[in-house]
């Protein structure tokens, strides 16, 4: 029991920036920053009244949606776009599931770790878009150069995320599933993949996700699929065409998002 | 061979240095006849997990020699140090049955020393196999958890499973580490129990890292008290007097050590760096 009055200790946490002079002295400067930062704008409003009534025609053109008049087209580019997602995440996967074994350290000597782990980075550093142009330039034009850059990316994704997940597998699991002498695939198939499945599951349908959204960006610089549909509508002035593609794509992500929501809560 | 002679398990110079610069082993010289239930008791730190990873190699020892039943273990190549470790059964501290197989799986995993990759992929063991996993999960008391989820279990019973796994092994030895440490009092003394009958019944030989003193006195043979990777003590569990319990584990008042000790926490300090390093 304390016999200090109460009111005589008084606590405040502390400051997150000790030194008094540099706590004030930015806050001033960020203050000062703002003001002349609003000053420095020049805002022409009669221009902004005009645009603002052409903007509105703008979104008017996207409305109603135009399903039909390009139907053929609409239909055929979204096949394409879902053929290439379901291949590049299925080649993208299995060539990512050997990458990420690799790049588990504590799975992996050295050396394979580094070659896996490069793999890796490799194709995580550029964006897709990048990889896109370079294989279309490759290959030509078309679904088998975006097929090729989706796969390519899933690597990196997955690789990374896989191996991440096992390195945070239960060391004490492993270490009992290699007490009993089992091998080193024994090890992958009893220690390891239990306890990785069910988020390897869920990247897998994450990824496919990204895939199908991805296929829709990179078909703008002719990788084929739904975005070279897209992108065409924007050149011939189609908005209301251009907002139905918009909506289709929405619905696939949508339902894709759900049926993925519905498989990974069983796999738990 | 002249194993028999020599007792089954041969430990001669055993030493470990982590690449943190822990000195974990430094020289230990046991040698385990058949049959023998020994408890390696010892301070958090001292190197009691250290001592029985080096054993099956789990931790690569950095200097000296393990022989079992006469081979020398330490001069194995991965294959034969497989076959090594089907003869080592291991019981975990936080038992370590993988969470997500059922009990059976957990069970026959402890045959995987045995069984080629194809027929433990589509898990077709040998019927035998399967005959002594029913009957070593009855003899644990777990018949009808066989389908059960290992996550699905209590502390108690998810220790039997890995008795059972360990079981299975047809081991000539089982390496426990600290059995009772995740358990209440009341199951400690029910596993140890089920530890000391089961080397009792098939003439196993045990090496039991345990904290609790008195509970070890009441299960085992021979004691070896180990103090910074040394060993200071081995003798009868009766030789215990608060003396040696002072050279094991320093000054503090150990004259009512005797049965009822609840020493229930440590051991896990410095167990996670050296299952860190034993991953590889």
């Amino acid at each position: 029991m304390s016999t200090v009055p109460a009111a005589a200790r008084r606590w405040a946490p502390p400051p997150l920036i000790q030194n008094p002079w540099l706590r004030h002295g930015l806050q001033v400067a960020a203050a000062v920053y703002l003001v002349l930062a609003l000053g420095s704008l020049e805002v022409n409003w009669t221009r902004v009244v005009d645009g603002l009534g052409r903007g509105w025609q703008f979104v008017k053109a996207f409305a109603p949606p135009d399903f039909l008049s390009r139907r053929a087209e609409i239909v055929e580019g979204l096949a394409e776009s879902l053929v290439m997602t379901v291949t590049s995440t299925v080649v993208g996967v299995a060539l990512a599931v050997p990458v990420g074994l690799g790049a588990a350290r504590n799975l992996t000597p050295l050396p394979v770790y580094l070659v896996c782990r490069g793999i890796v980075a490799v194709t995580r550093t550029f964006q897709e878009v990048i990889v896109a142009i370079l294989f279309v330039a490759m290959f030509g034009f078309g679904p088998l150069a975006g097929m090729l850059t989706l796969a390519f990316a899933t690597i990196g994704f997955l690789g990374k995320l896989l191996a991440e997940d096992i390195e945070d597998t239960d060391p004490e699991q492993l270490e009992a599933i290699r007490a009993t002498g089992a091998s080193w695939l024994q090890l992958l198939n009893y220690g390891v993949q239990p306890q990785v499945m069910p988020r390897l599951i869920g990247l897998c349908l994450y990824r496919l996700d990204i895939n199908f959204r991805e296929s829709a960006v990179i078909g703008i610089v002719g990788a084929g699929g739904i975005g070279a549909t897209l992108n065409t509508a924007f050149d011939r002035y189609e908005y209301d065409t251009a907002a139905a593609i918009l909506v289709a794509i929405i619905a696939v992500v949508m339902a894709a998002e759900y049926a993925s929501g519905i498989i990974r809560r069983r796999v738990q | 061979m002249p194993a028999s002679r020599d007792g089954l398990l041969r430990v001669e110079g055993l030493a470990k240095r982590y690449p943190t610069g822990d000195q974990a082993l430094a020289g230990v010289d046991l040698h385990v006849p058949a049959g023998q239930v020994l408890a390696l008791i010892g301070p958090s730190g001292a190197g009691k997990s250290t001592f029985i990873r080096c054993v099956n190699r789990l931790v690569e020892p950095t200097a000296g020699r393990v022989y079992l039943d006469g081979v020398e273990v330490t001069a194995l190549g991965p294959a034969g140090l497989r076959r090594a470790r089907r003869r080592m059964g291991m019981i975990f501290q936080e038992f370590a049955l993988v969470e997500r197989l059922t009990v059976m799986e957990n069970v026959l995993s402890g045959r995987l020393g045995y069984v080629g990759f194809w027929p433990s992929w589509f898990r077709r063991f040998p019927p035998a196999d399967v005959a002594t996993a029913f009957a070593v999960l009855e003899r644990v008391g777990l018949g009808e958890y066989v389908d059960k989820r290992a996550d699905e279990l209590s502390g108690g019973q998810r220790q039997r499973v890995g008795i059972a796994r360990a079981l299975v092994q047809d081991p000539a030895i089982l390496l426990v580490d600290e059995p009772t440490a995740s358990l209440d009092p009341k199951t400690s003394r029910q596993i140890m129990r089920l530890i000391a009958e089961l080397c009792e019944e098939r003439a196993l030989a045990a090496v039991i890292n345990i904290h609790d003193v008195g509970l070890a006195q009441l299960f085992v043979q021979r004691v070896v008290g180990l103090r910074q990777g040394r060993i200071v003590y081995d003798g009868p569990p009766a030789g215990l007097t608060p003396e040696v319990l002072t050279t094991i584990y320093g000054e503090e008042d150990w004259s009512q050590t005797s049965r009822a000790d609840d020493d229930e926490d440590g051991g896990r300090g410095g167990l996670d760096e050296e299952r860190l390093a034993g991953l590889r």
